[in-house]
């Protein structure tokens, strides 16, 4: 066996399949039970899916920025979690509505309004203060937000919450540990933390539709409280017409982030390599 | 012929080569009937990366085996747990150098701050004094940890 180049050898094509990279994955809900159970729409696959996916962005987005290399794998790690999950719920979502949509459908083919994530995973990080408020007001948000679906009457998506609060734990714990040692730190490091919190609050209300606010008081208190940090007291980010992320109205950051994430995938459609 | 169910336990992880899939508690279930056979397997992470290496190495080794007709189902419910790790898989692991995980936490996870609770035994050296380096390693399933007492690093599955 020779070849001209690394690449050559690795799409050789009897032994491709020892390599994890480019087109062809299988679905990963393949011999999962798609019925649908009756009044179950499309809609929660669709946001929590969309969440993921579009956190799991910005978090690649830190790959080769972050400060140490082992934060830089710990960032990278959450960012594969979360795209676990996105593909894992986009995929039910494209069973539930009946559409036939894959996951690359979902992430590559849809336009900004037809987005459901909240807005406050689409911000771009100004510094690593910001992302580690983004991260952990996320992160305890989401963990609370799919411990409620355990027991949801979709099986496949209490299943696939049962794996992410797994996952969300341990995210949730990385984020806390930096709001604390940022906040707790030097005049600086505070400071930089605090800014981080203030600029992401106003994206808090918007999260809230249902009970799990007091869990999610409750363990922000605790962080900031052993940080030294002040929960910041400014109003929520306004609403379109009281429309917001979950109705497909987004940040003029979605955009580009868009722009980012499917120019190649709509530059060549159905390319395979 | 070997029996499916043989074949199918015998494919190894491919990020953890000393474990089978058996001893990784992934493989669910094996079923043969008329030729054909259906295997199950489980995600250790949601984005593990590896799923679609191990179903394709399943396929692969089945096929080799003179089973024609195999097909390789996910199942989501229950979720993976490091649990599930066999006893032989755990020692595979320590004795590769890398820490087997302890019992995986039951319910809610309150959030603790600061170093976490339990000490690891290092494999290389065999002491109790160590430190966590980083919660993150270089797969979804593994973390970063260090001897005190020998300066080595080493890795450790996690607890989920």
């Amino acid at each position: 066996m020779s070849f001209d180049n690394v690449y050559e050898a690795i799409t050789e094509e009897q032994d491709d399949s020892r390599w994890a990279f480019g087109t062809g994955f299988a679905d990963p809900l393949s011999g999962v039970d798609a019925t649908v159970p009756a009044g179950v729409t499309a809609d929660e696959c669709l946001a929590l899916g969309d969440d993921a996916l579009i956190m799991s962005h910005r978090l690649q987005e830190w790959v080769t920025r972050a400060p140490e290399l082992e934060d830089e794998v710990a960032l990278a790690n959450i960012g594969l979690d979360l795209l676990g999950q996105a593909r894992l719920l986009l995929t039910r979502a494209g069973q539930i509505d009946g559409s036939g949509r894959g996951e690359d459908d979902f992430a590559f083919l849809r336009d900004e309004h037809e987005f459901r994530n909240v807005r406050l995973v689409e911000l771009d990080d100004g510094h690593f203060g910001h992302l580690v408020a983004r991260l952990f007001v996320f992160g305890v948000w989401r963990l609370a937000l799919l411990r409620r679906l355990l027991d949801a009457t979709d099986p496949v998506l209490a299943a696939i919450a049962a794996k992410a609060v797994k996952e969300l734990g341990y995210h949730r714990e990385y984020a806390a540990g930096w709001v604390v040692r940022l906040g707790d730190g030097t005049d600086l490091s505070h400071q930089r933390m605090q800014e981080g919190l203030d600029a992401t609050w106003p994206y808090v209300p918007e999260l809230f539709q249902g009970p799990e606010r007091a869990e999610f008081d409750e363990v922000v208190d605790q962080v900031l409280a052993a940080a030294t940090l002040h929960r910041p007291d400014g109003g929520a980010v306004g609403a379109v017409g009281g429309r917001a992320g979950r109705d497909g109205v987004h940040t003029e950051r979605m955009g580009f982030l868009l722009a980012d994430l499917q120019s190649v995938a709509r530059a060549h459609p159905g390319a395979t390599w | 012929m070997v029996t499916a169910r043989a074949v199918a336990a015998s494919v190894t992880d491919p990020e953890l080569p000393m474990l089978t899939l058996a001893d990784l508690g992934v493989l669910r279930a094996v079923d043969e009937t008329g030729g054909r056979v259906v295997v199950s397997i489980t995600p250790t992470y949601s984005g593990c990366p590896a799923m679609d290496t191990m179903r394709d190495d399943l396929v692969h080794a089945l096929t080799d085996a003179g089973y024609a007709d195999v097909e390789v189902r996910t199942v989501l419910h229950p979720a993976w747990t490091s649990d599930w790790i066999s006893e032989h898989g755990r020692r595979a692991l320590a004795a590769a150098g890398i820490a087997p995980p302890g019992p995986a936490p039951a319910g809610p996870v309150p959030l603790t701050l600061g170093r976490p609770r339990r000490g690891l035994t290092c494999p290389r050296c065999g002491c109790a004094d160590t430190e966590e380096l980083s919660r993150f390693g270089a797969t979804a399933c593994r973390a970063l940890w260090r001897c005190r007492s020998c300066a080595e690093p080493f890795e450790h599955v996690k607890e989920i």
